[in-house]
Parts: C-alpha cells; structure tokens; sequence
C-alpha cells in the first residue's frame, strides 16, 4: 500500500487545481536547474538504475530507450515524441495527467529533452481529447510566461519548445512509427523496425518517443532519487503506477498505487468491491483489451506488475483494469473487443487486416449460438496466424485477448455451438461471400 | 477501418477565412520549415471548422494547394482518420462510445435514446437538423463509463434517464453541461460508504 507522501500524482483528482502556481505549491519545478546542471550521463544513469519501465503499455525501460539516442548531435536534430495517444479501452490515466498535473509532463519533457539532446518537443494527443489539449496548451503558455521554456529554457542554457499535435481518432496512432507517420502528415500506418526511431525516426532523425506517465513522472523520480522509486514496488517492477478501475464494480476511478499490488486489494479497497461480491466475478481484463483476460482463480493471487502478469501469460500493458462479473456475457464482451480491432486495423499487413474481421465474425456468431465445434479451431487458427506475423504489434494486440479467451472459457464457447456446420444450412448468412455456390442454380 | 461516404453535393469552391488563413501561418510555424506536410491534420480540422463540422472534396484541393503536396496525399489523410467528417452532421455531432467498458456498463441504453430521439440510423441528420449520432471505438473515459461526447465536451457517467435529457436539450439548441452525471469529482473514487454490505472504503485515502 502506498503512502501519501509517496505519490507522485497529487493532483490526479483536480483537488488543489492544475494552472502553474498551485502546481509550483506542489514542488513541480523546484530544483529543475540542479538536475540539469548534474548533466546528461547523470539523468540517464538515473532513470536507468531507478528500473523506471514505459508506461505505455510494452513495458521497455526508459533509461535503455534514452541511451539508444546518438550521444552526439550529427547533421540531424534530435526530437523528442511525447505519446498521449491514449486510446486503449479501459484506459484514461494519462487524460487525467494532461489536465491536471500538466506541469509535471512539462518538466519532464524539458529534462528528458536535454537528456537526448531535443530541442523540440511534440505532444501527440488523440483528437477527442480536444479540452484535455486545450488545457495542455494554457499550461505550456504559463510555462512560456515564467521562462521556464523557450530560449534558455528555466536558466540551463537549453532551448527548448513544445509543440501539440492533434491526432484525429486512430487508435494505431498509439504505436510509435505510426505517430511518427501522422505528426509526418502521412496516414497513421507503422514502419517496418529495424531502423527504430532512436535512430531514424520523425523527418529520419533520432527521436525518442515516450508515454505521458513516464515521462510525468521524471521529474519526481530524479528529484527524490533513483533509490527512493526502485524501493516502491518489486524488483525490474518499480516505482507507482496510475491504475485505472473501470467496468462491473461499484465505484470505477483512476488510483495511483505501488507496482506489485494486488488486483484483489484494488478492486476491494478502491472501487468499492465486484458489483454482486467477489464471488460474483467472471474475469479480468488487467491491462487494456489488448491483453489476454484472467479468471476468477487466477484474479484472487494475482499482483499487478510486469513480470507476474507475464507469467500468467497476459501482461500489465497499460493498467487499464476492466472488471467483468457474471452478469455479463463475456463471449458477447470480447466479440465487442474483436469489433473494435477490426475497425482500428490500418489495413496495411493482410493477417492483421482479415484476420481482425475473421475473428469478429467467428466471435460474433458463437455469441448468437450459431457457430459449429469445428469454428473454436478455426478461430484458434485464425489468432495465431495473426500473431507474429505483421509490422506491429497491433497483430499481437488483436489476437491475445481472443487466445485468452479459448484459454480459460473455452467450456463456455463450446456450449454455444452446435453441431450442424454452417454451410449445411439454408440461411442467408452475407459474410459467407461464396455461399452463392451452395444454391443449386449457381452450383 | 471505417467507410467513408463522400458527399454528394459538393460546394464548388473552399477558401480559407482571413482569421482561420493566419491561424493556417501559425500552425505552420510548428514544424520545420521543409516540412510542411506535417501541418495537413491542423488544416484539415481548421477546413472541417470552418465548414460546419464537414470537409468537402474542394478543401482538400485548396490545403494541397495551400502546402504544395499533390491532392492524392490530403485525400488519404482526410480518408483514413475517423474524426474527419465528409459528409454533414449535425451541429450537435453526439459521439456514443459502445466499447467493452462503456458496453458492460450499459451503452446499448444510450444507443437506444440516440435512435429513439435522433434517427433510426447512425449518421442521418435529427429531423430538425440540428443534431446527428454515430457509434465510436473507446473514447479514453472508461472509468466516467458510459459515456457520450457532444461535438468537444465528454458527457459522463450517464444512465439512460439523463442521456434523454441530454438529447432533448440539444436539440432544443440549448445544451446541458459537460462533466459527470452523478455528480463526483473527475475519476476519483465515489464516497459510497456500504458496499456489498461492508464499509471498505477509507475517506481518508483520497
């Protein structure tokens, strides 16, 4: 459990206000010029030995991430990407930061910019977070008025500006190349990695690209100490984490605790409990759809952190917890989920772009009681020759949380389907595009 | 991927308003200089503004124009982003998030308010025209679940009852306030003292 003096996001509710002197109260820009002054290899030596993991949902550490950058600026200008892309559903914790404690995402791009030796800064924000962008603007404008950016940026002798960028409601914008493609002016479709961006990224130069919590939460961690954030939470597993309750339980919220907590605490002690007792859980998604859903048993022992997630084979991901109980149908639920990749995809590996449709379809007519025993395969099929095999790791993305589900309730999709394979039937059925062939006259 | 419908009245010519043309010099002054194609999405929002809430084919044009790309680029831009409207909606766009979170909390309920006081069908203009509806993907509000976006503003924790509120007020052309509909603070949690019959919540935790 976390103590308050430990949190790093005091504001996370808005109940000391958000504009630059209440968050000066809150020790945002105190010793900024030291930090800077203590030099590049110091910051990323820091960070590195804090273990501080992206916030983003792949969970790389940052202080690595930071060193791919050239030491040296070349012919080309280093850029730094904050990522605020926020579109995972079961996910709001950074819109919370971009209002509230906007600060500390400025002054953490201003120390991690001259730790990779960026001049200039983009914000990339999803476009439907227009007033939370808006607010970010207001906040960098105060910011400017107290000279704490622009030229000779709060007195280190480093220039360095911010610039937001809207994206306009692609949830692949989230993946790095993809931003890196739109703040381009390109349709949001990844890149082929290797190059990464470290070293070939927005306009072919170094970029580095980050979460907003990760980057929001620099300024603490460098201040208070590399020791102080890797004695929260386990080991390789540090620091705090926004975690986000949403789903079938009395009162959803936005929590700031330790890594390693365990899920059942978070439920219980912050969102009031599984609506209809804990008994009444069905299962869990623990880090946004994208990862793969825990049942009941494995809910009741299960610690949130990176590496324990990884060995119940689901992940942390983003912390976005959605919490089904069994009033719901989760077959229905995840068919909901596959919907949702199929109209994300970008369209542009064929696995991915077919495959996302083919597993909807499949999920979507289990859910009605219309799928054969052979369709369970199929649709297993389907989900591994997905995965694997795409540019990014949307593929992955799209396939996990529906192998999760094969996983533990395969029992609950196999009572759904019946014997008679589809074809067999005389029923109009559009997405079976060759069923002309089965009429008589067209055979 | 989402369908994109192409109206088919089209105006013939788009400029740029003398106000939104600085706004345009500004934006531009974001990027570097060489590259200007970065600036096609803040455009194409600026055109989408100016034209109540829609982009049309001779926008397009005027921005390629406008940052000298070839028109083939800002049409798969304004094509492959859902946010770009290419046909006209309302004045009151309403957003209804249907994705699992927002869906296991009740969205289809909002669904059936839109349908019911809107249009049958998504995307059809509201009989006084002054509001239209469609279905969106994860508005990133989940906790605040379910939840509608009007135009800019999020609408959240909603039920069935104020979500028709909701509606009428806009299209009486008078919208209700933004923000949470059971009246709590941002995400924070909801100081509700029995839960499941035991008291496990600690005001002092906030």
């Amino acid at each position: 459990m976390i103590k308050t003096e430990d949190k790093i996001f005091k504001n996370l509710y808005n109940q000391y206000g958000w504009d630059i002197e209440s968050s000066l109260k809150r020790e945002d820009w105190k010793d900024t010029k030291v930090i800077i002054s203590k030099g590049r290899e110091w910051i990323i030596n820091e960070v590195k030995k804090s273990e501080l993991r992206g916030r983003g949902g792949a969970g790389f550490p940052t202080g690595l991430k930071w060193s791919f950058a050239p030491k040296e600026v070349g012919s080309r200008p280093h850029y730094l990407v904050i990522n605020a892309d926020e579109s995972e559903p079961g996910t709001c914790k950074d819109r919370d930061i971009l209002r509230f404690e906007p600060q500390k995402l400025i002054e953490g791009c201003l120390i991690s910019g001259y730790a990779v030796n960026a001049h200039v800064c983009y914000i990339y924000i999803r476009g439907e977070y227009f007033n939370e962008g808006k607010r970010l603007q207001e906040a960098i404008n105060q910011a400017y008025e107290k000279k704490f950016l622009g030229k000779n940026a709060y007195g280190t002798g480093w220039d360095f500006d911010i610039y937001i960028h809207y994206g306009a409601g692609a949830y692949i914008c989230g993946e790095e190349t993809a931003l890196l493609e739109s703040l381009e002016g390109n349709k949001g479709q990844p890149r082929l990695k290797p190059p990464f961006p470290a070293l070939v990224g927005l306009y072919g130069c170094p970029t580095i690209v980050n979460n907003v919590e990760t980057i929001a939460v620099i300024p603490t961690l460098l201040r208070r100490g590399s020791k102080w954030f890797s004695s929260l939470g386990k080991p390789k597993n540090t620091g705090t984490k926004i975690f986000c309750i949403s789903g079938n339980v009395n009162s959803p919220c936005n929590v700031e605790e330790e890594m390693g907590i365990p899920l059942k605490d978070l439920i219980e002690k912050y969102a009031g409990g599984v609506i209809g007792g804990w008994d009444n859980l069905q299962a869990v998604i623990p880090g946004g759809s994208s990862m793969p859903l825990l049942p009941k048993k494995i809910c009741d022992t299960i610690t949130m952190d990176f590496d324990s997630l990884t060995k119940v084979k689901s992940g942390l991901g983003t912390a976005g917890i959605v919490v089904i109980n069994k009033d719901q149908d989760i077959i229905k639920c995840m068919a909901r989920i596959a919907k949702f990749y199929k109209h994300e995809s970008c369209g542009q590996c064929t696995p991915c772009r077919e495959g996302s449709g083919w597993m909807w379809r499949i999920l979507e007519r289990t859910a009605r009681g219309d799928s054969t025993f052979s369709d369970i395969d199929l649709l297993s099929d389907v989900t591994k020759q997905i995965e694997g095999h795409t540019i990014c790791a949307f593929g992955e993305g799209s396939a996990w949380p529906v192998q999760g589900l094969l996983r533990h309730f395969r029992k609950e999709i196999e009572k759904r389907c019946s014997g008679t394979p589809i074809v067999k039937k005389k029923r109009n059925v559009p997405y079976l595009i060759d069923q002309h062939l089965l009429e008589k006259d067209n055979a | 991927m989402t369908l994109k419908t192409i109206y088919e009245k089209q105006p013939e010519v788009f400029k740029f308003s003398d106000k939104n043309l600085k706004i345009a010099e500004d934006i531009l002054k974001k990027y570097p200089q060489d590259r200007k194609k970065s600036a096609v999405m803040p455009l194409l929002y600026l055109a989408q503004k100016q034209n109540e809430n829609w982009i049309p084919l001779s926008a397009m044009k005027y921005i390629a124009k406008y940052l000298s790309i070839p028109y083939i680029k800002v049409y798969e831009v304004a094509t492959f982003y859902s946010m770009y409207n290419l046909s006209p909606v309302g004045k009151y766009l309403v957003q209804v998030c249907t994705t699992s979170p927002c869906l296991i909390r009740g969205a289809d309920k909002l669904l059936k308010v839109c349908k019911e006081k809107i249009s049958t069908n998504e995307k059809e203009l509201s009989e006084n025209k002054k509001c239209s509806w469609m279905e969106v993907e994860c508005l990133g509000a989940c906790v605040n679940a379910p939840m509608i976006q009007v135009n800019e503003d999020y609408y959240e924790d909603l039920d069935e009852k104020n979500t028709r509120e909701i509606i009428e007020s806009l299209l009486k052309d008078k919208p209700l306030k933004p923000g949470s509909y059971r009246g709590r603070k941002n995400t924070s949690p909801e100081n509700i003292q029995n839960f499941n019959g035991k008291i496990n919540y600690d005001q002092n935790r906030r």
